[in-house]
């Protein structure tokens, strides 16, 4: 049976990031400027994915300013149809540049946001200056009248902040806010005690959030992502893996999802070689955790299974060393005692920054 | 800021319509959101001109499809408000 097409696509243009984020979900080894897609190729993925039924592209990396080509992929993009999204950090964007990526077609940023003042943000990015950069941006952003989502990653070192990085999205002219609790992928998994908030945070942010919800319907949309390991039922990862969305990496592989590597056995199909539509439809990789019928007995027999798909496969992996497995977090899973150690034995406050290999002396 | 009561809805900058040709269907794309829309959501939004309150879009979608107008408008009020919840349209 044909899947259901992608409706969105992450096209994670470069590696290369000048921040050093300690939560940063990328994987371990990351992609060199050289193995990077040309603009060509890009240019020709983005037409496939309108093709095969993408409609919304997110440009993104690392920083997708690093590539000095960027406003010819966005303009590329948009001339195939999609609607585009650049997710930034801000840092190597000026006015010019967002002028001529108006231009190009681009409908909506999503700026990040590591702290409401300088003394956090910076801290947590690894990057002096970097906050003062980012507020400059966001007034060229307003001023240009560009849509603008906030997202906010979110850790225990500044989740206390949430009612100020609220306020803040309301003031920079932001229409949606995304609290995004940080995700324990890629480099982030290294930094899980640093960042992990406590349950008494969580509880506060939940009440924040929905109360921030109802106050500022019609002015600011604010989606919350959740910190897994509290949860009682694991979150429906990619909305089910190889069901609504597709990941290109800087090199042309196709993921079904951007932290999948650490998945032992899946080779990723390449655009360079094969079509889109070939990778999402036939590859083993898309077809490996597709439907339900790969799942645990447990989880079939499960009343929640079309709602979660079982959880997050890179979850069942790192946290329980089996794909196949239920999502550890979940309350049904014979692995959940191991998240419920971890959340009680993790809380230190040093973490490891995230170093571009060119950066390492 | 909750909308009037009869409020005129637009569509914002980064929200538009769309015919996906591969489902067939039209979509309605904004920040980080596609939905698929039925014929009736799609004959609302293409009644958004920038100068109708919701009363004047509800008459004319009653007169269109034969339908009382007592009963299309607090559908097309509910609709409409949700996706002003969401951030996908203005309102004044």
């Amino acid at each position: 049976m044909m899947p259901n097409p992608p409706i969105a696509m992450l096209a994670e243009l470069t590696h290369r990031c000048p921040l050093a984020c300690a939560y940063c979900s990328n994987p371990l080894d990351l992609i060199a400027a050289k193995q990077e897609l040309d603009t060509e190729t890009w240019a020709r993925v983005f037409a496939e994915a309108a093709a095969l039924g993408v409609l919304q592209i997110h440009l993104s990396g690392g920083e997708p300013a690093a590539r000095r080509d960027l406003e010819r992929l966005m303009a590329a993009a948009s001339g195939a149809g999609l609607y585009t999204n650049l997710i930034t950090s801000g840092i190597g964007l000026t006015r010019a540049r967002l002028e001529a990526l108006v231009d190009a077609g681009m409908d909506h940023i999503q700026l990040s946001l590591q702290g409401t003042n300088a003394a956090v943000a910076d801290r947590v990015g690894g990057y002096k200056g970097g906050f003062d950069r980012k507020m400059a941006l966001a007034e060229a952003i307003a001023d240009l009248g560009i849509p603008l989502t906030l997202n906010a990653v979110m850790h225990r070192q500044n989740l206390d902040d949430l009612p100020a990085t609220i306020e803040m999205a309301v003031r920079l002219g932001a229409r949606r806010i995304e609290v995004a609790c940080v995700q324990f992928q890629g480099w982030a998994l290294k930094n899980r005690s640093a960042l992990q908030p406590t349950r008494a945070q969580v509880t506060c942010a939940k009440e924040i959030v929905a109360d921030a919800t109802e106050r500022l319907s019609g002015v600011l949309a604010v989606d919350f992502v959740p910190p897994d390991y509290y949860a009682d039922y694991p979150k429906a990862c990619m909305g089910g893996w190889g069901s609504t969305g597709l990941n290109v990496a800087p090199d042309g592989r196709v993921l079904p999802c951007h932290a999948a590597e650490i998945i032992p056995g899946l080779t990723f199909p390449n655009v360079r070689e094969t079509g889109l539509a070939a990778i999402w439809n036939d590859s083993a990789a898309f077809n490996a955790f597709r439907g339900t019928d790969w799942l645990p007995d447990a989880c079939k027999s499960c009343a929640r299974v079309t709602r979660d798909f079982g959880g997050c496969r890179c979850q069942a992996m790192a946290l329980a060393g089996d794909p196949f497995a239920m999502d550890p977090v979940c309350r049904h899973s014979p692995h959940r005692a191991k998240v419920d150690a971890l959340l009680a034995a993790e809380g230190r406050n040093e973490w490891e920054y995230r170093m571009m290999p060119a950066r390492k002396v | 800021m909750t909308a009037p009561s009869d409020p005129i809805f637009t569509l914002p900058r980064g929200v538009r319509l769309k015919w996906d040709a591969v489902r067939a269907c039209h979509v309605l794309l904004g920040p980080e959101r596609a939905l698929m829309l039925d014929d009736i959501g799609h004959a609302i939004m293409t009644e958004l001109d920038g100068a109708s309150r919701v009363s004047d879009i509800a008459a004319r979608l009653a007169a269109r499809f034969s339908a009382p107008v007592d009963v299309v408008q607090p559908d097309v009020a509910d609709f409409l408000a949700g996706l002003h919840a969401k951030r996908l349209l203005e309102a004044r």
